[in-house]
């Protein structure tokens, strides 16, 4: 079988900081898959990279055996990879209906954009009391879910998360990785990035763990999360 | 956020001193009001002719800020190629009113997406005031290239015979035209016409979204640059509109013709809060009104002077206009 997205030896310049030095990585179809990181190590970078927004100097990303580095960013989208960014990224002025509506904008079958939007209104029904309010005006955790809810739209095969847990109460993080799980046993594969490693691990299939830009370590979830120096280092403890 | 009224008297108690300025004003002009109401109703009747007008340039001066924070200084200079085009259509083809105005949008938006894709594509990601000077590069390029014999021959013209009859009516003593009407007119259905694609269709919310967070729209799998591409089609097709009922109230043309217009739909735009929509149509006609007042109970250099001198104060006390956002707010 080969792997639903396979990153070879990845370096990734802005101006002359090389913030990504080498780094490789695979997923399979189906599975979570986590990189962890301190501030600074890479992580955005990488999910930039994989969307198209940045442009590797050196290395390349294949997705379903087909070479992304080259492929415009639109063009990702419709292949299949939607990428919810860090800090949720909401467009403030337009309503919750209207950003649903553009994660849904590579797609042209209205039925089927229904279709999605009523699943999304199954994961986060919160969504839907709020349709026609801005999106601005929701609360952190409404606008990630209204950010998650937006990337489903496009009915990803793959989905990237950037700290989806960043900034929210115990409680909501909680929902919020539940959801993921959900989205996840639905078919969807996730890279997830968190900052919050301890519960990042505990949902992911396997980890890998960055450092300045490079894969300092990488293996199972379950393993990782025994592992004594990703203790020290990641779960403060 | 607060209310219009709540924020305009925050506003002058901050600035009493505009605030006294203003109501001495607004004095004058109840005196000369006394005077003759008549006449000023006149003058705010040509005002808002004017104003219609302006509004057409400002909403392209302002969409074009909205979505890629540039100030397209050759705007007003596309309103005049929209003249040029009215002109011969009409007379040297014998086109009629609407297909001329048809292609003075065509032309126009034409003219547009081709300034954008050679002049400030290439720039988008320089500092801002590298794309400002070359849009006015742009605007001189087009004012003193089309004054060559090989493109607008001749270059001041009297716009005779017009593509309809002008009639006038006096309605209690003020005259009204059907030029003005057909101005009103045509603007109100640009402004429907163009808040229908912004709010209700996929090209206009891909719009607002590119407006706000390109990157983030990019994620989105719009297409960025085609999106920005029909806003400078949309923004300079309605100049085109704008040029030929323009030179309708006005019959001298000439390659010079889009600056002074251009330069006061453009105060206009900043006056209303450049960005804006509403704000662009609000301001556009608050200029027509004040340049006319200007003219008729002053003189006419004062009408220059003075709609710049708004500029000017727009920009010392609220740079944002009146329905500009402070420095929004990204989450
Ligand atoms: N726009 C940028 N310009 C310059 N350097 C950047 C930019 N974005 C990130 N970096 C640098 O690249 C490195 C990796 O950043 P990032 O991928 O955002 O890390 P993480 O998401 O893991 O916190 C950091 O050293 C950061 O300072
Ligand atoms: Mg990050």
């Amino acid at each position: 079988m080969t792997a639903l997205l396979e990153v070879n030896d990845l370096h990734v310049f802005y101006g002359a900081i090389h913030a990504l030095q080498g780094i490789s990585f695979h997923m399979d179809e189906g599975e979570i898959v986590t990189l962890i990181g301190a501030n600074g190590a890479g992580k955005s970078t990488t999910l930039k990279t994989i969307s198209g927004l940045l442009r590797p100097r050196q290395g390349n990303i294949l997705f379903q055996d087909r070479d992304l580095t080259k492929v415009s960013a639109p063009k990702i989208v419709s292949l299949g990879i939607v990428h919810v960014p860090e800090g949720r990224k909401i467009f403030a002025p337009l309503t919750v209906r209207e950003n649903l509506e553009m994660g849904a904008y590579s797609r042209s079958d209205a039925k089927e954009i229904r279709a999605s939007m009523q699943q999304v209104f199954a994961s986060f029904p919160r969504l839907q009391e709020r349709l026609s309010q801005p999106g601005g005006t929701l609360s952190g955790g409404e606008q990630q879910m209204l950010a998650m809810g937006r990337g489903l739209m496009a009915n990803p095969k793959l989905l990237l998360l950037d700290e989806p847990s960043m900034g929210l109460a115990p409680l909501l993080v909680e929902e919020i990785f539940r959801i993921i799980v959900e989205i996840n046993a639905q078919g969807t594969s996730i890279l997830l990035v968190e900052q919050n490693a301890a519960m990042a691990l505990s949902i992911a299939d396997r980890a890998y763990v960055l450092e300045t830009g490079t894969v300092a370590l990488e293996g199972p979830a379950a393993e990782l999360l025994e592992n004594p120096q990703v203790k020290a280092a990641y779960l403060g403890r | 956020m607060r209310d219009l009224p709540s924020r305009i008297i925050v506003f002058f108690r901050r600035n009493w001193y505009l605030a006294i300025i203003g109501l001495l004003i607004l004095l004058w002009l109840a005196g000369r009001y006394r005077e003759s109401p008549l006449l000023f109703w006149q003058f705010i009747v040509d005002g808002l002719r004017l104003g219609f007008v302006y509004a057409l340039i400002a909403l392209g001066y302002t969409m074009v800020y909205g979505i890629v924070r540039l100030i397209n200084f050759a705007h007003g200079d596309v309103f005049m190629v929209g003249s040029y085009t009215a002109y011969f259509a009409t007379t040297r083809y014998q086109w009629g009113f609407l297909p001329a105005m048809a292609l003075a949008v065509g032309v126009c938006a034409f003219l547009g997406v081709v300034i954008e894709r050679v002049a400030y594509k290439p720039l988008r990601d320089a500092p801002r005031i590298a794309a400002l000077i070359t849009a006015i590069g742009v605007s001189f390029f087009l004012e003193y290239f089309t004054a060559l014999d090989f493109v607008f021959t001749p270059n001041f013209i009297n716009y005779t015979p017009l593509p309809l009859k002008i009639t006038t009516w006096e309605v209690r003593g003020i005259t009204f035209s059907n030029i003005m009407l057909l101005i009103i007119a045509v603007t109100t259905a640009c402004l429907v016409l163009l808040w229908y694609i912004v709010y209700r269709t996929k090209l206009g919310k891909a719009m607002r979204a590119v407006a706000w967070d390109k990157e983030t729209a990019l994620l989105m799998g719009i297409n960025v640059d085609l999106v920005i591409t029909s806003t400078f089609a949309i923004g300079s097709g309605l100049a085109g509109i704008g040029g030929m009922l323009y030179v309708l109230a006005y019959p001298q043309i000439r390659t010079f013709l889009g600056v002074m217009p251009g330069l006061k739909a453009f105060i206009a735009a900043v006056f209303g809060g450049i960005g804006s929509i509403p704000g662009a149509l609000i301001g556009s006609l608050v200029i027509g009104m004040v340049e006319m007042l200007a003219q008729g109970y002053l003189s006419s250099p004062m009408r220059d002077a003075i709609v710049f001198s708004v500029l000017i104060i727009v920009l010392l006390y609220r740079p944002t206009g009146l329905f500009g956002e402070a420095a929004r707010e990204k989450a």
